[in-house]
């Protein structure tokens, strides 16, 4: 099967996630497609699979123009995906869940199923047990797993997401092994979506790199690397040596910190960073870089090591009366024994022993109650110690984590506000809110919901509701879905803070956004910090291979 | 602007559904729709002694409706109001059988408010271990909430049968009738107490007043509508959750003692008569809005207070106030929320990708 995409569009309110892409696919060719975070390959994939709709442009099928209204009927006419999690349901047995794809039949026909299983993976050299639970099998079964159902349904094209991501070595030979008998002897069409540039250049024939939702062209391999590179992520900038902050105090500082998040453990990060100081985070979304950030602001706990903020442990208030909650069993442990005591001593009156025991219970509950009632209105948390004392966190997630649906800018104007009193000076808040939107040019009056706002407009009012001064600025992709006008509008704002003394970390997918704004880079690679780079003396080629995990 | 006043008056349209449906109902069985609801009005205001029975109904509804406007404001399934209710009835009845009644001298202007005070105390504190449950234990406060419930229920019953048995012997109806001076001044021969309703309508106002316009309110705003933003933002969501359960607790307790206090005179088995999960139902039926939590809950002890005189006039079983208000709800769980209604729908591919 011939695969044409023409003139591919998708636009998400005003981002062109895709812009006018054409690709021909040929049969018996494994292709890579390579691009940074945010470059469009998954809105890409999602639309050849069926996934979500183009805006515009047409995919041809053997020359016939085709549109999916869903995976399912993508698949039906041979285009498969195989998720980076793979879609399958872990409580059910491999074979249950292998035959789910024949919903047209009547019966559950679990022994012809086990043997398809058993015979496709005997032809590709895949080991699965047909009757264990899935949610028992290593990520790479289950990908195996998902392979077959693909290819048992006929799909003729395959698409890969980040396939070798948290499957082992052999897996993964075992894999592109496959890769290449179905593209070479069965003419079927593979395309490695795939921020590793070392895979890509192993496995594929033909590379087609996008940047910025457009084509930025397609290169037969063998291609060497720098070349991928400079497509991927823009020509080489000349930049000036930016002045180092040697003289600052120290702001943060961490030693041999290690964190453990849900699914990522950093390990032994110790890192300084003075004051006006940038450091520049780069990597894969969820290498580290957000755990790191969370840490700092005392989201996170640290399992080991030390985290200063000047020279002081991020760490929460625990209350005075934290006794009173402790003093509960102390109560009633003696009110027992003086039961005890009273019960053996033959001499009872009043109370029995049972009713004694039950008033003493009732009292220590009351006891503990009340402690705790106070010790939650005292405490204070990590990251609310971590606000006071002059930091101040931006989350990546807009309506998740940073701002509140349903609440007005004003509203949130008046929460993010340092000070508060306890009527609220409605009038004075939305004077500020004035200031600010216009300040941060937000599109929006002060009585506008925030999930009213475009998504650009939500991220600059995520920045005006930040506080001056601060200490510390801890920044998750900052300028995501702005345009290079705010963009650079948000940075001199930023750049106005640095001189103020106020230290800022962020995160960002943009390799030129990095080196241009930084002073020092950290580069994460699945949970491991690089050594710290001057911005200075780096170049793009050199974080590429440092995001894709290459040593240099 | 259309648009805003369809919102406004929105909550009119499932009473309205349900009232026509019951009306059909009645016109299926024979009844003349209109001698029905004339015999319920009759029962709820035809008179001063029905209108004075359905204002004494209204009072613990109102009270436990506004507790209830804190807790959902604050994003907080509090189905422990029933519980902290009894909590709260049993807090004034501790006060009237253990300090009022061996005291006969001391005067009921200080035994009234040390009452409510102790009924409060008691609400605050059951709504609080819900709220510690739910913050310290990661037990969900509707699981809390129905578990306290029946924990207070079992706890009245202990009382009535154990302790606070009247001499002549244990029954389950009740305690021996408070001293008067521990219960609420009352009007007349009825069981309504003006002091009540003055005390309901001034937290009514209070609470409506501290959600708009005080700072604390708009924490438990921003705190019901994202926990996670708010954390960030600086708001001790912690804190705030006890805050507002203990707030919602200490009114309902004080619905509690009114209960005992005025519309009985002694601790009885079901104290609470399920006004704390009628009062969840007006709250939701009127979308957290104060006014209309009033006036709705001013509704539902009409159409209560009218169901038994429905009986006696048009010999319909006084189950039907029960049906209204079951097809209510229904109609409410429907209908009630005019921006889900209103909105455009998604294609399921589309709803795929919002989950995202």
């Amino acid at each position: 099967m011939r695969v044409e995409l023409q003139d591919i569009q998708k636009i998400f309110d005003q981002v062109r996630a895709n812009d006018g892409i054409s690709l021909v696919l040929e049969p018996g060719r494994i292709y890579g497609l390579l691009g940074e975070n945010g470059a469009g390959k998954s809105t890409l994939m999602k639309i050849l699979s069926g996934y979500q709709q183009p805006t515009n442009g047409t995919i041809r099928l053997d020359g016939q123009d085709t549109s999916f209204s869903s995976p399912s009927d993508a698949l039906c006419r041979g285009i498969g995906m195989l998720y980076q999690d793979p879609l399958d349901f872990p409580a059910l047995p491999a074979v249950e869940n292998y035959q789910l794809a024949y919903q047209d039949n009547l019966l559950l026909d679990l022994k012809s199923g086990a043997e398809h299983l058993r015979a496709y993976g005997q032809r590709f050299g895949f080991a699965i047990d047909p009757h264990a639970y899935i949610d028992t099998l290593t990520l790479g079964e289950r990908q195996q797993a998902e392979l077959i159902r693909l290819l048992s349904l006929g799909a003729e094209v395959l698409i890969l997401d980040e396939p070798t991501t948290g499957i082992s070595a052999e897996q993964k030979e075992v894999l592109f092994n496959t890769m290449r008998h179905l593209a070479h002897d069965e003419q079927k069409i593979i395309i490695l979506v795939s921020h590793k540039l070392e895979e890509v250049q192993q496995l594929c024939d033909e590379v087609v790199v996008l940047r910025q939702g457009k084509l930025m062209g397609t290169r037969s391999m063998p291609s060497p690397t720098s070349e991928l590179v400079r497509l991927m992520f823009g020509g080489e900038i000349a930049r000036a040596q930016k002045q180092l902050f040697e003289s600052g105090r120290c702001v943060l500082k961490m030693e041999h910190v290690t964190v453990r998040s849900e699914d990522l453990t950093i390990q032994d990060i110790s890192l300084t960073i003075r004051e006006g100081e940038v450091l520049g985070l780069a990597g894969l979304e969820g290498s580290g870089q957000q755990v790191l950030l969370q840490a700092c602001a005392g989201l996170l706990p640290s399992s080991a090591g030390k985290i200063l903020l000047d020279d002081a442990t991020v760490k929460g208030k625990h209350s005075g009366f934290y006794w009173i909650a402790r003093l509960a069993p102390g109560v009633f442990a003696i009110v027992i024994v003086w039961l005890l005591i009273r019960l053996f001593g033959g001499h009872i009156a009043g109370l029995d022993f049972a009713g004694g025991a039950a008033i003493s219970l009732l009292i220590s509950g009351l006891i503990w109650l009340i402690g705790t009632i106070l010790v939650a209105w005292t405490d204070q948390s990590p990251y609310h110690a971590f606000q006071q004392r002059g930091g101040a966190y931006v989350p990546a997630g807009r309506l998740e984590e940073g701002l509140i649906p349903g609440l007005t800018i004003s509203e949130h104007m008046a929460l993010a506000a340092p000070t508060h009193t306890f009527v609220v000076d409605w009038e004075q808040i939305r004077s500020q809110t004035v200031d600010r939107i216009q300040r941060y040019n937000i599109v929006g009056q002060p009585e506008t919901l925030v999930d009213g706002l475009s998504g650009g407009n939500q991220q600059r009012a995520m920045i005006a509701f930040l506080n001056q001064p601060l200490r510390l600025l801890l920044l998750e992709h900052p300028t995501r879905g702005l345009d290079v006008t705010s963009t650079n509008w948000i940075w001199e704002l930023f750049q106005e803070r640095r001189r103020e003394g106020t230290a800022i970390i962020f995160t960002s997918a943009d390799l030129d956004e990095l080196l241009e704004q930084s002073d020092r880079i950290a580069v994460f690679s699945g949970g491991v910090m690089s050594r710290i780079l001057n911005a200075g003396e780096t170049s793009v080629d050199e974080l590429g291979h440092l995001i894709g995990g290459q040593e240099l | 602007m259309t648009d805003q006043i369809i919102r406004r008056i929105w909550p009119i349209a499932p009473i309205s559904l349900a009232l026509a449906l019951i009306t059909l109902l009645m016109i299926v069985v024979g009844a003349n729709p209109l001698t029905v609801y004339q015999a319920l009005f009759d029962g709820s205001f035809g008179g001063r002694e029905q209108s004075l029975s359905t204002l004494a109904f209204w009072v613990p509804l109102l009270l436990c409706s506004t507790g209830l406007l804190v807790t959902f404001t604050a994003g907080l399934w509090n189905i422990g109001v029933e519980g902290q209710m009894i909590a709260g009835s049993l807090g004034a009845s501790a006060v009237a059988l253990m300090v009022a009644k061996p005291n006969p001298s001391i005067p009921g202007w200080v035994i009234l408010p040390l009452a409510i005070v102790v009924a409060m105390l008691s609400g605050a504190l059951w709504a609080a271990l819900a709220a510690i449950l739910k913050t310290r234990g990661r037990i969900h406060e509707i699981f809390g909430g129905v578990a306290l419930n029946n924990l207070a229920a079992i706890a009245t019953i202990y009382l009535i049968s154990g302790p606070w048995q009247p001499p002549e012997g244990g029954s389950l109806r009740g305690t021996v009738p408070f001293p008067t001076q521990a219960l609420f001044p009352l009007m007349g021969t009825s069981r309504f107490s003006p002091l009540s309703l003055i005390l309901a309508l001034v937290a009514l106002v209070l609470v409506a007043l501290a959600l708009r316009g005080t700072f604390w309110g708009l924490k438990l705003k921003a705190q019901g509508k994202n926990l996670r933003s708010a954390f960030l933002l600086g708001v001790p969501s912690e804190r705030e959750a006890i805050n507002a359960m203990m707030v919602c607790g200490a009114l309902a307790g004080l619905a509690g003692a009114v209960r005992v206090l005025s519309w009985f005179d002694s601790l009885r088995q079901s104290i609470s008569g399920g006004i704390g999960f009628l009062a969840i139902l007006v709250v939701l039926l009127a979308g957290t809005r104060p006014l209309w939590t009033l006036l709705i809950g001013l509704f539902f002890s009409a159409l209560l207070n009218g169901g038994t005189f429905v009986h006696s006039r048009v010999q319909l079983h006084s189950s039907l106030s029960g049906l209204i208000q079951g097809t209510l709800v229904l109609f409410v769980l429907l209908l009630g929320d005019y921006t889900r209604i209103f909105r455009r729908k998604k294609t399921v591919m589309e709803a795929i990708s919002d989950h995202e």
